[in-house]
């Protein structure tokens, strides 16, 4: 009854289907192929990923849960840890901006709370095509509205993110959520059955038809039409989510539950199945006693809803009527649907017929792992030569068309839609290098920030992803936080093309050596592959979340400018080359050129430098140098100073002016200091090997750059600001009608 | 004195509001359960900011009808103070305690920002703190904070004296452009009749404490525990007070 036909369906090839016979001993019903179907899908499986996932480090001495579980947890001192993990909802995203969006938030949140923690902080990373198509504003505006509604609404503060723009997204935007929550370390939870016989309950939303095969959907490419798959993604209800959170946690910190796993992609499959597996046990479920929102759902559609804001819990028989009452309070039912079981296996009852009755092991662990050929791209995009570039004419121009790039802009106009003070932990505002938040009753603070620049990964994977690792790390530093740990969350074109299997090897190595350098230890991410629709591939887009620790919340350090009369210090080395900067881009139309070259020995004394610098309290303003160069970070300094205090600033070094100012030279961080602490700035950079230069001074209403002696940027710092501030909200404003 | 908070199943200020009265202003605080009759001796209740019941209908709207709203509602008749903070001031709308409706924001978006609100009347329980003219700067958090009044409820309100906050520029003029939701008259806060049921939509406690940027909103909160002859805070919180160095 299987035929050729219904396996292309599900996604699966004859060989794996003649594994799965193997494995059974059996020939699967279509409940028990659905069931393999989602949980050996690339985004469940792993399929491509696996075999180069395992060069990342893993171990540190604060790890307490490294990849394998809902999220990653690193020890953070005085009994706390923090659960944190990224994950991606890239294909739900285009098809549905605002829901798609919304369920990505909700289901992070989950991994993070099912595991005891309270989630303190969320963050983004988007990347859409450029704002000058309509289509791709209207996925935009879907997308932080989505966020918006279901982050704002649960009452999680969204507190930072990045934003790129490239055409490579027209058709595959991407939306990656990045979440972190804070737990005690003696009350964390796993997603483990145990105990034969321990009742398991269903609690949260009821199980409708909404997301069935949503994972199997992420696992493909898309063609022309997607109206279609609409159904294929999940509506969100934050409302019950938060109902959701709020019991969970509860029955958790009351101990009265001994395993907890939320109901994400594969929903009741895979969490039955992984919390039996990872208990060495079975599970037996009654489907008819899965609440249901509509009429007439088959067991396989209740097996492989997506359906929201679900949890599947198992206690012990003596405290379900406890779990029931806390649930009650929640105004939320937690009826029972089955038991653990002995044998390994996941057996299904439908109207009293046995319908599903495999062994876990088979359905978790042995989803073959494939290493896919790889092959460079050729020729490769990073290794054609520049073009001879003219010197801008107008050097003001430039920089303020640099200032106008919605990359590089402002996006005021994104966060304020985000509730990112709710918790009042918040303590430096969006837009800064990192995020901060305090955290409760200690001197300790939590720095994250996001990071992916994928220019540079399409043009050198291998560089763009160390770059993308030292520039969060850098993010960290600048804010005064060390980092302890890493989340990844890596967005790729179709495996199954050689030349992107290639960039992900690139990038997987690339990310590891940056890890092992920094010393962090890599505890989880999510892979997502096909982002290809009508076989074009997004570039190759890896996005680290890094999470920091500042010790003493009062050394922590903001990039504006505190006032006039400071010093200013560029830290690290300008360099030629302006191949992958946006600049090119901007001012050249090009998107070519070998990337910035990172030297991560040089990187780290950089960052241990600005470390020690502002945990000496030496420090008044940081600022890491990154798209848009010298005079970008420049500007960025002066804009988030409350004064908007301006800055003049000479510079002597033997490059291209246009590189100067605009370059993305790696490893380089704007500071600022009182003048009396810059002579022992100056020796402790000699003391740790770091290129430091005073270059100017902080002041005045002007962003003045000079360059030997000639004036090349005089620009007022309003002029630049009004650019900068008004250049994303101005591609929104209604258009009464089309231009031409 | 005694503050209670009042939680609803989708209050999401109500940890912070609750942190803020007992931690930093050193109160004893207690929360209120909504499925409750019982308001546990407060001698303030605050309604916190939030998605109160999700909020899917109207913000507000289903709370009006909670079992513990009964008893708030009886309490502030009575000349309970009442203090409402963002969706608190939409339920008190829907409760009748005070009067208007709420409208979606002039830019139809959620919006989450620093605000300057200028002090109208120093002479309630809520800003004797304080002083008229007085510019605070505290967090905005909402979508429907575009007060709405008939124009004979709204001449009523103003001739009484009745607006506490508006929205304004840092130098405390009023424009257009910061009255940032499209309120009418820039209202941000207003009292009732008698003076102790005071809705806002600006959060004063995410301005309570340096750490977090601005200590302007504990105007409130210093308010009500002079205004309802409470003890000095004695104990603050050691880390409270302390600065970063903040942008904006």
């Amino acid at each position: 009854m299987i035929d050729k036909t219904i396996l292309e369906q599900h996604g699966l090839n004859e060989e794996e289907y003649r594994l799965i016979v193997e494995l059974i001993g059996k020939e699967p019903n279509l409940t028990e192929l659905g069931i393999f179907s989602v949980m050996w899908s690339e985004h469940c499986g792993y399929k491509s990923s696996r075999v180069h996932l395992k060069k990342l480090p893993t171990e540190g001495r604060r790890v307490v849960q490294g990849p394998g579980e809902n999220a990653g947890i690193l020890d953070i001192g005085d009994g706390q840890v923090v659960v944190f993990k990224i994950e991606s909802h890239n294909h739900p995203s285009f098809i549905e901006p605002y829901q798609g969006a919304a369920t990505g938030v909700g289901g992070i949140l989950r991994d993070i709370f099912t595991m005891g923690a309270r989630p303190i902080a969320v963050l983004d990373s988007l990347r859409f095509g450029p704002l000058s198509e309509p289509g791709n504003r209207t996925v935009m505006e879907g997308v932080v509205s989505g966020i918006a509604g279901y982050g704002n609404s649960i009452g999680v503060p969204t507190v930072g993110g990045e934003i790129y723009f490239n055409s490579c997204y027209d058709l595959n935007p991407l939306v990656n959520v990045f979440c972190l929550g804070l737990a005690d370390k003696d009350k964390i939870f796993y997603a483990k059955a145990e105990g034969p016989g321990n009742p398991v309950l269903y609690v949260g939303a009821k199980t409708g038809r909404d997301g069935i095969h949503g994972a199997t959907m992420a696992s493909a490419e898309f063609g022309k039409e997607t109206e279609h798959k609409r159904p294929n993604v999940q509506v969100g209800d934050p409302f019950k989510e938060k109902l959701l959170l709020e019991a969970c946690l509860e029955v958790m910190d009351r101990g009265l539950i001994v395993g907890i796993q939320d109901m994400g992609a594969a929903g009741l499959t895979c969490s039955s199945t992984e919390m039996a597996a990872k208990g060495g046990l079975g599970i037996e479920i009654d489907l008819d006693l899965v609440p249901q929102r509509e009429a007439g759902m088959t067991p396989y559609e209740i097996m492989l809803s997506e359906s929201q804001e679900r949890m599947l819990l198992v206690a012990t028989a003596d405290k379900v009527a406890e779990v029931q009452a806390v649930f009650s309070k929640w105004d939320l039912d937690a009826p029972v649907i089955g038991h653990v079981a002995e044998g390994g296996r996941i057996r299904a009852k439908f109207k009293g017929r046995v319908v599903v009755d495999v062994p876990v092991d088979a359905v978790v662990n042995l989803c073959p792992a494939y290493r896919r050929p790889s092959r460079p791209p050729s020729p490769l995009p990073g290794k054609a030569p520049l073009p001879a570039l003219l010197l801008p004419n107008d050097y003001d121009r430039a920089f303020l068309d640099l200032l106008s790039s919605p990359t590089v802009a402002d996006k005021e106009w994104v966060f304020r839609q985000y509730d990112h003070m709710v918790q009042v932990n918040t303590t430096l505002l969006p837009g800064a290098d990192a995020a901060v938040q305090r955290i409760k009753g200690s001197r300790k603070a939590l720095a994250m920030t996001v990071d992916g620049n994928p220019l540079y990964t399409q043009l050198d994977p291998r560089t763009g992803a160390k770059i993308a690792v030292a520039e969060a790390c850098r993010n960290l530093a600048c804010v005064g936080a060390r980092p302890i740990g890493v989340t990844n969350c890596l967005n790729f074109g179709n495996p199954e093309k050689p030349e992107v299997m290639w960039q992900f090897e690139q990038v997987v190595d690339g990310m590891a050596e940056a890890c092992r350098a920094f010393d962090i230890p890599v505890t989880g991410g999510n892979v997502s592959f096909y982002n290809d629709t009508e076989g074009l591939s997004i570039y190759p887009t890896p996005v680290l979340g890094v999470v920091g620790l500042i010790e003493d919340i009062r050394k922590a350090v903001s990039p504006g400018f505190k006032g006039p009369g400071d010093a200013v210090l560029l830290v690290g080395e300008n360099k030629e080359g302006l191949g992958g900067t946006e600049f090119l881009r901007v001012a050249h139309g090009l998107e070519t050129g070998a990337p910035p070259q990172i030297d991560l020995e040089l990187e780290k004394r950089v960052q241990e430098y600005c470390l020690s610098a502002i945990e000496a309290g030496l420090v008044r303003s940081a600022h890491d140098l990154s798209e848009g160069g010298l005079a970008v970070g420049l500007a960025e300094c002066a804009f988030h100073g409350r004064g908007r205090t301006g800055c003049s600033v000479s510079l002597e070094d033997a490059v291209r002016p246009d590189t100067l100012l605009f370059g993305e030279a790696q490893s380089r961080v704007l500071l600022t200091c009182r003048p009396k602490n810059l002579a022992r700035l100056e020796e402790m950079a000699k003391e740790q090997g770091v290129p430091v230069k005073a270059i100017g001074r902080t002041g005045g209403a002007l962003i003045a750059v000079d360059h030997r002696g000639r004036g090349l940027v005089r620009v007022k710092v309003e002029d630049a600001f009004h650019h900068w501030k008004n250049a994303v909200p101005d591609r929104f404003k209604v258009r009464t009608e089309e231009g031409p | 004195m005694r503050f209670g908070v009042v939680q609803f199943p989708g209050s999401n200020c109500d940890f912070d509001t609750f942190h803020v009265l007992k931690d930093v202003m050193a109160q004893d605080t207690v929360m209120l359960w909504h499925k409750d009759h019982d308001l546990q001796g407060a001698d303030c209740v605050v309604l916190p900011g939030g998605f109160s019941y999700g909020d899917y209908l109207r913000s507000g709207a289903i709370a009006r009808f909670s079992p513990l709203m009964q008893e708030v509602k009886a309490f502030a008749r009575k000349g309970g103070h009442v203090l409402g903070i963002c969706n608190g001031f939409q339920i008190l709308l829907e409760l009748g305690l005070l009067p208007g409706a709420m409208l979606r924001n002039k830019n139809l978006k959620f919006l989450c920002r620093h605000v300057h609100i200028r002090l109208e009347n120093d002479r309630t329980p809520f800003t004797r703190a304080g002083r008229r003219g007085q510019v605070l700067r505290i967090p905005i958090a909402h979508f429907d904070g575009n007060y709405y009044a008939p124009p004979r409820t709204l001449a009523e309100v103003e001739r009484n004296r009745r607006v506490v906050f508006r929205y304004c520029e840092p130098d405390g003029t009023l424009t257009e452009d910061a009255n940032v939701n499209g309120s009418l008259a820039s209202i941000a806060g207003i009292v009732n009749e008698g003076g102790n049921v005071l809705g806002l939509m600006p959060h004063p406690e995410r301005a309570s404490e340096a750490l977090l940027g601005s200590e302007d909103g504990r105007v409130v909160f210093d308010s009500l525990i002079r205004s309802l002859g409470a003890r000095r805070p004695r104990n603050p919180v050691p880390a409270s007070r302390e600065k970063v160095g903040h942008d904006r």
